[in-house]
């Protein structure tokens, strides 16, 4: 601001004390692009690592693929996140605690299926493993692979960018 | 010293427990009727020559129609003081059973065992918290055993419907676009 300050200009429009911008500072644009634009770059995922997939969803996280360039930030805790990435193998016995993590997530709330297992099953077609996610959880994307390289990740990500930019009217209370 | 002298000194103190003693790659099996086990782990465990002071490892075999003795428990021993090892497998018939639990030698024989139980059905004497490890609690059968059907029985764990139930009741607060 301060710099905008000494600068000896008559454009310049005092909006509080103390702020000034310049004057022909207006931005036109529909709820739903600002909307879908300030979602779409904040994607909090909460870290949920369930087999192999974690480690390359850290891995994804590292400073060399550097998914915080994006906007994505892991969360702790499913209350402060918009984003699940089930990353690894589903057990029926662990099934009822990713539904519960999903179930405490706030709304707006995205779901990505990371890796075959989480997709459909993989290779576990077995007593034990849920086969997909999806039986239990409304899945946004699906990143195929055993597991998958951090760039399909990456791609995923961009995907579901993609599609949250073109979601309407998702800000009403009347949905 | 060598295993197939640990096997020689097993075989020479319970004579009418061995019934076969095999050798592979360096590696020596024992196999033992499984009444007297624990007795044969405590001699194998206090003596002062063997001193097997690490269980490595409990787990089950099952050999459904292969042998005459549906299951077999395995303990591999290990002695970190005279860098030793043995196998010891105890055949267990399907009909009764049961084995003493070695929790009383080695504490960390407690999990391995529950996993045993929980993947065969096989009981141990003596373990105080024989509960399931890995399934849940209220699960039926036991998934290693050769007659179970590897895609699980027809039944859908109550467990699981229960979340699939509550998935489809929640379906319609999802967000349509």
């Amino acid at each position: 601001m301060g710099l905008i300050e000494n600068t000896i200009s008559p454009s310049l429009v005092e909006v509080e004390k103390g702020t000034k911008i310049l004057s022909p500072n207006i931005v036109i644009t529909s709820m739903d692009k600002l909307i879908n634009w300030g979602r779409s770059s904040s994607l909090w995922p909460v870290t949920f690592g369930l087999a192999c997939c974690g480690i390359e969803m850290m891995t994804t996280g590292s400073s060399h693929y550097d998914l915080d360039r994006m906007g994505v930030i892991f969360r702790g805790s499913p209350r402060q996140a918009d984003l699940m990435i089930v990353a690894g193998t589903v057990t029926k016995k662990m099934a009822e605690i990713v539904r519960r993590i999903y179930d405490q997530m706030p709304e707006p709330r995205y779901v990505v299926s990371l890796g075959s297992c989480a997709c459909s099953g993989g290779i576990f077609n077995t007593y034990s493993t849920v086969q997909g996610c999806d039986s239990f959880l409304p899945v946004d994307v699906y990143i195929p692979g055993c597991p998958p390289r951090p760039e399909a990740l990456l791609e995923g990500i961009i995907k579901l960018q993609e599609k949250i930019k073109g979601e309407h009217f998702r800000w009403s209370r009347w949905r | 010293m060598k295993p197939l002298e640990i096997a020689d000194k097993i075989k020479e103190k319970f004579q009418d427990e061995v019934l076969d003693v095999k050798e592979f790659r360096e590696q020596v099996a024992v196999t033992l009727k499984k009444d007297r086990i624990l007795e044969i782990c405590r001699y194998l465990h206090d003596d002062a020559a063997l001193c097997f002071d690490y269980l490595i490892d409990v787990c089950g075999v099952d050999y459904a129609g292969k042998k005459e003795k549906r299951f077999e428990v395995v303990y591999h021993l290990y002695s970190i003081k005279r860098c030793h090892a043995i196998r010891l497998k105890a055949e267990v018939p399907e009909t009764n059973s049961e084995i003493d639990s070695v929790t009383v030698l080695w504490a960390g024989a407690n999990w391995h065992e529950r996993e045993c139980y929980d993947m065969f059905g096989i009981i141990f004497k003596g373990n105080q918290d024989l509960r399931r490890v890995l399934m849940p609690e209220d699960w039926e059968g036991h998934p290693l055993r050769k007659d179970y059907p590897v895609k699980g029985p027809e039944k859908e764990w109550p467990g699981f419907q229960a979340v699939l139930d509550r998935a489809k009741r929640f379906k319609e607060f999802e967000w349509h676009g």
